[in-house]
């Protein structure tokens, strides 16, 4: 064993980036499509959910605000079983014909990163002044310019919840596997790939994987934080 | 500093933004240009298979021939293949466990089952080989292995997460008599744990488990040649391959009357190509190249050889009431057998 596979992986690496190898470009691809579609699906669902329940009261509210903390720990083999069932063909939602689709994959990560979107999202805004709200009001603003306003004030504390939920879309393993099954050229992603190479005893080339993941993860981060910082 | 819609922005800022917006519509372009008009098969297979490589190549071989299609494999080891095949989420299944397979077919979900190819799994074990099995039959070896596992001299390492390879394995001490509930909470030695160890894991992992572990283990040959030359473990073959290692690979297509996919002819096509000549010849060589050693052998040829002892072996361990298919598991496919 020794050091050998993670060596032979920082070389592949390096090779696999400089000779821009198709392959590997097409699922680095698909993991950056796939949880890009899931974050704006997650943004689209989570952004005005999390809104209505710092602004609203309702019963249930103390449930699911307890029900998006917890189901923040799901394990994603856990969803993506659940997932599986639902959209298998002789599932219920069979008929939208999402197993083995991207977009299938995208609405299992959007499911997943749902709760930590929420967590995020409410909280960034509770810890600003909540007088700010009734601030606004009093001034004659809208029901949704109210909204509009206090997202924009806990803009860093939403930014930061749109990475997060990048990053966990873009680097888990169990909803891709489950809703993807790792189909060559359809629906392999880096991690089914990456599992699939450790699976076959190639470590060398699943580092090789590993590597070229963080770096986009790490380029990712830095563009968006550039992002965060530009906005004051 | 520009103002967009009350968050200011600077220029470096924007830049990254529309950055991103760009690969994200580029990949959903990308995306949707993709031909869609090919027909999709779904063909839901083993992971041993799967990670010969083998099967893209025949994936490209029968494409080149049969451009209408394109075929898809989901590897998902035999138990969550035949189940992905049974919720209708798959055309064909390509598995190695013949129980399995029985049930497949008098569940209702399979017909037309087709041997295509069979070897052998090897058992593996430490260099030094602690329980002096090597060269023995894998019978007599098992029932060595246990005999010093109690006296805290061996270790064995099971798959046990229901593959078509534990499936083998547990087949095997019962036909050494042992009762395998019974054996494996039998203490090693004098220690705490026992000699039986669980790994529910892939064959890589359960390969390096045995491989710290110092343990014996049963392998295909493929995963293990694979990991022995990339230099992942030491361990080494001890009992070769026999009529009780026999690997065999079946193809058997969903039942088109309970099946909602339709995709019946296709997957007739896909197994009339897998007993074809030329995948049959195929097998014959592959894996010389990537893995110093042939994996497959073709089954074709050996119904032609009158004098063929494997033929006598895969009756006995892989057939159904003495046929490959019984008739009543048979639709459209006279030509199939004889």
């Amino acid at each position: 064993m020794s050091w050998r596979p993670i060596v032979e992986g920082i070389g592949e690496a390096v090779r696999l980036i400089l000779t821009g190898d198709r392959v590997v470009l097409e699922i680095t691809l698909r993991s950056l499509q796939t949880a890009s579609y899931a974050t704006f699906l997650a943004a689209a669902v989570g952004l005005p959910l999390s809104v209505f329940i710092v602004m609203r009261e309702f019963p249930g509210k103390r449930a699911l605000r307890f029900f998006f903390n917890a189901m923040v720990g799901v394990p994603t083999v856990t969803l993506g079983l659940f997932l599986f069932t639902l959209f298998s063909r002789s599932g219920p939602l069979g008929s939208l014909q999402l197993l083995y689709t991207v977009p299938g994959m995208a609405v299992g990560q959007a499911a997943l990163i749902l709760p930590i979107m929420v967590s995020f999202v409410v909280s960034a805004i509770e810890s600003k002044d909540m007088e700010l709200r009734d601030l606004v009001r009093t001034l004659g603003a809208s029901e949704t310019d109210t909204s509009i306003a206090i997202v924009r004030e806990a803009f860093s504390g939403v930014s930061l919840a749109l990475v997060s939920s990048f990053n966990r879309a873009f680097a888990e393993l169990g909803i891709a596997t489950m809703l993807g099954a790792n189909i060559s050229g359809v629906t392999r992603v880096l991690t089914t790939a990456i599992a699939l190479e450790t699976n076959k005893g190639e470590l060398g080339l699943s580092f090789a994987l590993s590597f070229i993941l963080l770096i986009v993860v790490l380029g990712l981060n830095y563009a968006i934080s550039l992002l965060r910082g530009g906005a004051t | 500093m520009s103002n967009i819609g009350g968050f200011k922005v600077n220029r470096n800022t924007l830049i990254v933004a529309l950055f991103l917006v760009a690969v994200i519509a580029g990949g959903f372009y990308w995306y949707m240009s993709k031909p869609q008009a090919k027909e999709s098969l779904i063909v839901s297979t083993t992971t041993s298979l799967y990670e010969t490589g083998l099967l893209d190549e025949l994936k490209i071989m029968f494409e080149r021939t049969h451009p209408e299609y394109n075929v898809s494999f989901i590897s998902q080891g035999t138990g969550l293949a035949i189940e992905t095949a049974k919720r209708g989420d798959a055309d064909m299944i390509l598995v190695h466990s013949p129980s399995q397979e029985q049930g497949f077919l008098e569940s209702g979900s399979g017909v037309n089952r087709k041997i295509f190819a069979y070897n052998f799994f090897i058992i593996v074990g430490p260099e030094a080989d602690p329980a002096g099995i090597r060269g023995m039959d894998p019978i007599d070896a098992l029932i060595k292995i246990r005999a010093e596992g109690q006296a805290g001299n061996a270790l064995w390492v099971s798959r046990g997460d229901n593959s078509g390879t534990h499936s083998k394995e547990k087949a095997l001490w019962t036909a050494t008599g042992l009762v395998l509930d019974e054996i494996k909470v039998e203490t090693a030695g004098d220690s705490a744990g026992t000699w039986y160890i669980e790994a529910g894991a892939g064959m890589t992992a359960t390969l390096q488990l045995a491989n710290q572990k110092l343990a014996y283990t049963i392998t295909d040959v493929a995963t293990y040649l694979k990991n022995y030359k990339n230099g992942n473990i030491e361990l080494v073959k001890i009992v070769d391959s026999g009529k009780d290692t026999l690997n065999v690979y079946s193809a058997i297509v969903c039942d088109p009357d309970t099946s909602p996919r339709g995709m019946f002819e296709g997957s007739m096509e896909f197994l009339r190509f897998l007993i074809s000549d030329e995948v049959q010849t195929m097998l014959v060589t592959y894996g010389e190249e990537g893995f110093g050693s042939t994996l497959f052998k073709p089954w074709l040829p050996e119904l032609e050889d009158p004098d063929s002892e494997i033929v006598g072996w895969v009756e006995e361990y892989a057939y159904i009431d003495g046929s490959e298919c019984p008739v009543e598991y048979r639709q459209n496919a006279a030509d199939l057998y004889r």
